[in-house]
């Protein structure tokens, strides 16, 4: 079917500033995932999966303009002992970087999994992703999938004694960035992936996880501060029997941000738990949009994001858990909820539960509020001012998804950048 | 130490007129006791003595040591000594109990321009001070009053007032919803504070809480006013002879 004109017009002027690398062996993947793109289009207004979240600027084909954000606060996680990776404005950096050697896993860019013949990652390059296409469209990461200039292939056989600690700095104020990373947990092994940094002016970003029977995957990610930083990211994770895979996202700040999970689980007994907290301020927007996929027996799915919102920020949350036919005894958990703390803010929630399974437990909720006044009254009657009791309740509003962190060095880092911002505006 | 004079309150949303001119002198040192029928005004009063939203002050004073409390926010009361004891103790989710307690013992102590406690001193103090209200390690932890029982949440309301150390105690029906060892234990806490610098006034239904506080003065209030003042014995009054009586001698 013809694309309409406008979305025609759109995508074949985004496309006209992008160049597809060279690499050889993703070659084929990108040019597939390019088709997959010419199909689709890229996101327009009228798209009922776009309805919250203009995607205008996400695939505008000007360059896009972020100011850098500058703090005095301690480097996220500065003080935890990690393997560091850095891209800057979207550009793998060696001389940043530490070596990319660790027990128990393997590392190296994309562009290099050809040359070294690294099998695993040839056949997993744009694989998830192009399954994740259906049944809802996800242009951006075609797209990625396509033109990404950058990443990196992790390959955990064992279980590395650090965390892998992908940095994104950006240095450009005009930078728009693709990376595309791909990560394979083999059986029984365990890894902590930590992501942090505003990447680019505008980054678009897509991470493919495997994980095999028994394999485990904690992901915290931070995402920068910079106020007009536009970001869209996708993650598409695979999970087998028994297998775990935990994500946690902290949004501070940003002009638009869109966060995709999509999440299969495929083998019998495997969990996944996504959640999420953000913070935001004014022309704020941010999207979580999560799909779960049950397809196994006896799995569990949970998901809890908070929001909290002042002078006129958005957030939006799409949320939906499909369990399919014969995935008996499903657990799955969904909750969003926003904290308004003004009537200018506003709260898009679309959950959504399809079950074709007879035998599942599955739940939903969400909701949106402003400070319980009893609280603060009571705070305040004890001698705490406004201002501080203010905080407490919004930290204690956002306590539920930072406490998915099981770390809890990296949970107090966490609650650390919130309490930064809650200075800052509060 | 609390000066009440001629107070008319009524309700911001409506016209409705909840205290209609109470007059009433708490002395430092003494305990008074506010007895009264339901909708007579009681925890109206003691909202307005410490600031909660919702009530217009039509006429009338009340001061603190010669403060106006009237003028201040509900934190600034409580740095200058106010305490309110909660009929119902607000459950907090998501703060832990005993971080809303350092919290609250340094925000009065920094308004007061004296220097915070310690994390060891407050910890050395508030164990000692739990432990004698039967407050375990646990309940310190958890977030506050969740997951408490009626008899826990008033402990915690002592602890909080023994950690504070007020001025003025304000108690609302803090019996209410205990039982008879709870209400001792409560007791105990609430006469472990009196002294010659505090001042404590006492809101209940029943003279059965006043068996272990002994009160001073006891007030019957009615139709939002004070109607009558006496010792000890007014309270053993109502509860032998109901409230009817006072109120049709006072009609």
């Amino acid at each position: 079917m013809a694309l309409p004109e406008v979305k025609q017009t759109a995508t074949e002027a985004r496309l006209a500033t992008l160049t597809m690398p060279e690499a050889g062996c993703t070659r084929a993947a990108r040019e597939d995932a390019l088709a997959r793109v010419l199909e689709m289009g890229l996101p327009g207004r009228r798209d009922e999966y776009w309805k919250y979240t203009r995607p205008d600027t996400l695939i505008s084909a000007e360059q896009p303009h972020a100011a850098l954000f500058h703090s005095d606060e301690p480097l996220l996680f500065g003080n935890l002992d990690r393997l560091k990776i850095v891209f800057i404005d979207g550009v793998f950096s060696a001389e940043d970087s530490d070596d990319l050697e660790l027990e128990g896993v393997n590392i190296d860019r994309i562009e290099d999994i050809c040359c070294k013949d690294i099998h695993w990652a040839k056949e997993l390059y744009g694989v998830l992703e192009s399954r994740g296409q259906s049944p809802v469209q996800r242009p951006l990461a075609a797209l990625n999938t396509a033109f990404a200039a950058d990443g990196v292939a992790i390959h955990v056989t064992g279980k590395p004694t650090k965390p892998i600690s992908l940095i994104y700095r950006h240095a450009s104020e005009t930078s728009d960035a693709m990376l595309h990373h791909i990560i394979r947990v083999e059986s029984g092994a365990e890894v902590t992936v930590l992501e942090n940094g505003p990447a680019a002016s505008r980054f678009n970003k897509c991470i493919e996880i495997d994980i095999a029977d028994g394999g485990t995957l904690h992901h915290v990610r931070a995402q920068g501060r910079d106020h007009e930083r536009r970001a869209a990211t996708h993650m598409f994770t695979r999970l087998g029997q028994e297998s775990v895979y935990k994500s946690f996202t902290l949004t501070v700040n940003g002009i638009l941000t869109r966060n995709e999970q999509v999440i299969e689980l495929t083998g019998d007994d495997a969990i996944a738990h996504v959640a999420g907290a953000c913070v935001g301020d004014g022309d704020f927007h941010h999207d979580d949009t999560v799909f779960v996929t049950h397809d196994a027996v006896n799995c569990e799915s949970r998901q809890v994001f908070k929001k909290v919102l002042r002078n006129g920020a958005t957030g939006v949350f799409q949320g939906k858990i499909l369990v399919k036919e014969g995935a008996q005894k499903t657990d799955g958990y969904q909750i969003s909820q926003s904290l308004l703390l003004d009537d200018d803010s506003q709260f898009l929630a679309k959950p959504e539960l399809e079950i074709y399974a007879d035998d599942v437990a599955c739940s939903h909720g969400s909701t949106s509020g402003a400070i319980d006044e009893t609280a603060l009254f009571y705070l305040r009657s004890r001698g705490v001012s406004v201002k501080d009791a203010t905080n407490m309740l919004t930290l204690a509003f956002l306590a539920e998804a930072v406490d998915e962190i099981e770390d809890e060095e990296l949970a107090e880092a966490i609650v650390n950048r919130l309490e930064g911002w809650l200075s800052r505006h509060i | 130490m609390l000066e009440i004079k001629n107070l008319h309150v009524k309700l911001e949303e409506e016209e409705k007129q909840i205290l209609k001119g109470v007059d009433l002198t708490v002395e430092a040192g003494k305990v008074h006791a506010i007895m009264g029928p339901n909708g007579s005004g009681k925890s109206t009063l003691s909202y307005v003595l410490s600031g909660r939203d919702g009530y217009e002050v039509t006429e009338g004073s009340a001061t603190l040591e010669g403060e106006d409390l009237l003028e201040m926010e509900p934190e600034e009361r409580a740095a200058a000594g106010v305490f309110l004891a909660f009929q119902y103790p607000v459950e907090i989710p998501g703060v832990g109990n005993m971080t809303f307690l350092r919290t609250a013992v340094n925000a009065q102590r920094k308004a007061r321009g004296e220097d915070e406690l310690s994390a060891a001193d407050f910890l050395k103090e508030v164990r000692a001070k739990a432990k004698s209200l039967k407050i375990d390690a646990d309940m310190l932890k958890r977030p506050v009053n969740v997951g408490f029982s009626g008899g826990e949440k008033k402990r915690n309301e002592i602890l909080q007032m023994a950690m504070l150390e007020p001025k003025m105690c304000i108690l609302d029906e803090t019996d209410s919803g205990l039982d008879v060892d709870a209400m001792k234990l409560v007791a105990e806490g609430v006469n472990a504070l009196r002294d010659e610098g505090r001042g404590f006034l006492v809101i209940t239904h029943y003279q059965r809480l006043l068996d272990h506080i002994k009160p001073d003065v006891v007030h019957i209030m009615a139709d939002g006013r004070i109607v009558k003042t006496g010792g000890p014995e007014l309270a053993l009054e109502v509860e032998n002879n109901g409230y009817a009586d006072i109120l049709a001698e006072v009609n």
